[in-house]
């Protein structure tokens, strides 16, 4: 162990050596409740999104209308309500107030997923029904106008669109996860945080720790944002396409870009 | 009189206080090659839409096979998928390939196997001349072969009637006669078409008839011949009279 008189960076290998297993589950429950939370939010915004993009239509039927607008006061009142707290906030309410009504304690890494998802979801929501208006209102017309139902419309044609279209939300949904899941330290979710501020406490070095903690929250997210950028790219198809040759023609690249003609 | 497929009565649609159609009638019989033209804001995109429902009417009926389209047990996507429409904004799906395009809708509208649709959508995209392009995407496009895509993808659905609103509009001069020559073709095939134009000439020379729409009303209708020679009504004379300047060029 290094005495008073060791430097900085003798501690950071001192930490390293000692607590690096420590580091690395605490990295590693981060990257599950942030992973598992932003695609459990993110369903949750897809469905939540889809409703309230949906046009209200009195020919439903009175009853179905007016079931409709109950449930999009519910679920706007769910949007609002969850990004007008902070998360430490809702950390605590949602964790102490299920184990004061139900008598239960949630185990940690549940009760960290539910918290991130809800979170999540109500930001998602608003970025997917963003997402959804931004397509052209003439590709839902054409699907209509081919015979699909609304439900094909939006499955087959909007929502890929929308989805592609909010991607790069997404992914900085999934980054502002990894670091504010941190928050979860005041339900004692032993996530990255939690584990350094008890290492840190223990030999009274909070800077030497956190040094590495702040290190490894940046990998994780400049991992994520790259494969996030990679799986953009992959979503937009190639940049050039195969023209369709007979088997006398040899296939022949061309370079398709702008929608400008190519013979 | 050949038989009817649409037929539209008293139609009217308004937009709040603004009375786009008033009181039109209208019909078209199979195998008929219409065109309606008029004055930007006289309607004519306006009643295209109401007769597959993209815009719902306010008043009046529109009936196929004499049945009402609005009728409760009508089905609604059916329909849709037997009278076909080209857009002037294209509206090519952008996230699926010019294949993809014309697949889709066979497969999930009118449940046919992948294997039966790829085939189908090949036969038309040769049609149109768009064969070398099945596995582009709308963005790698130019806007004469993305239209040229969507008359093949509403013609993969078999329709009995196509529906064409302002095809060419938006295309550049030069690409123009390339989607013309498709739709004359189609003509020529008997399919039954009803087509909002600013092309005189295609009018004139490939339609069956010829209706003139001004102020959200159907003013005159008869042959190309009586239209374009001898219009019965002052207002169609007048907007010939402007369009026609320079004269229409044959197609």
């Amino acid at each position: 162990m290094p005495n008073a008189q060791s430097g900085f960076f003798e501690w950071v290998l001192f930490f390293i050596k000692t607590q690096g297993s420590l580091f690395l589950r605490g990295a590693g429950v981060t990257l599950l409740i942030s992973l598992t939370g932003t695609i459990a939010g993110f369903i949750i915004g897809l469905a939540v999104g889809y409703v309230r993009a949906r046009p209200l239509q009195k020919e439903d039927g009175a009853g179905r209308y007016w079931l409709m607008k109950v449930v999009r006061a519910i679920l706007g009142a769910y949007i609002e309500i969850f990004r007008s707290t902070p998360m430490i906030v809702q950390a605590m309410v949602i964790f102490y107030g299920i184990s004061a009504v139900f008598h239960v304690t949630l185990p940690y890494l549940l009760a960290g997923f539910i918290i991130v998802s809800i979170n999540t979801g109500a930001y998602l929501s608003e970025i997917v029904r963003g997402g959804i208006q931004s397509v052209d209102p003439g590709q839902q017309e054409a699907a209509l106008a081919i015979g699909m139902t609304y439900g094909q419309s939006m499955l087959h044609v909007v929502l890929p669109q929308a989805i592609r279209n909010i991607l790069p939300a997404l992914g900085n949904e999934f980054v502002v996860n990894i670091k504010d899941t941190s928050v979860l330290n005041v339900i004692a979710v032993t996530e990255l945080f939690y584990v350094s501020k008890k290492a840190a406490g223990t030999y009274y070095k909070y800077f030497e720790v956190f040094f590495i903690t702040s290190c490894v929250y940046f990998v994780m997210t400049f991992t994520v944002t790259r494969i996030l950028r990679w799986l953009e790219k992959k979503m937009d198809g190639p940049e050039n396409y195969v023209i369709h040759g007979s088997q006398t023609v040899p296939d022949v690249e061309l370079i398709g870009k702008g929608g400008e003609k190519h013979a | 009189m050949p038989e009817t497929i649409i037929e539209v009565r008293h139609l009217s649609k308004s937009f709040g206080d603004h009375e786009v159609l008033r009181d039109v009638d209208f019909s078209v019989g199979k195998g008929e090659v219409v065109s309606i033209i008029g004055s930007s804001g006289s309607g004519k995109s306006t009643l295209l839409r109401c007769m597959n429902l993209l815009e719902k009417p306010t008043g009046g009926e529109v009936l196929y096979h004499r049945r009402n389209i609005r009728d409760a047990g009508f089905d609604l996507h059916m329909y849709r998928a037997h009278v076909g429409m080209v857009f002037q904004q294209f509206n090519l799906f952008n996230n699926m390939t010019a294949l993809e395009n014309c697949v889709v809708g066979q497969m999930k509208v009118l449940k046919r196997s992948r294997a039966e649709s790829e085939k189908i959508a090949l036969d038309y995209l040769c049609k149109v001349g768009m064969d070398l392009y099945v596995h582009a995407k709308p963005r790698q496009l130019s806007g004469g072969q993305k239209q040229r895509v969507a008359i093949a993808r509403a013609l993969a659905m078999n329709p009995e009637v196509l529906l064409f609103d302002e095809p060419t509009s938006a295309l550049d001069p030069e690409m123009v006669g390339e989607v013309l020559a498709v739709m004359k073709d189609l003509a020529a095939s008997g399919l039954t078409m009803l087509v909002v134009t600013h092309e005189m000439g295609f009018a004139r020379d490939v339609c069956d008839r010829v209706v003139f729409m001004d102020g959200g009303v159907i003013v005159e209708s008869d042959t190309p011949e009586v239209i374009f020679t001898q219009p019965k009504h002052p207002r169609t004379r007048e907007f010939l009279a402007r369009v026609l300047q320079s004269e229409p060029q044959p197609v």
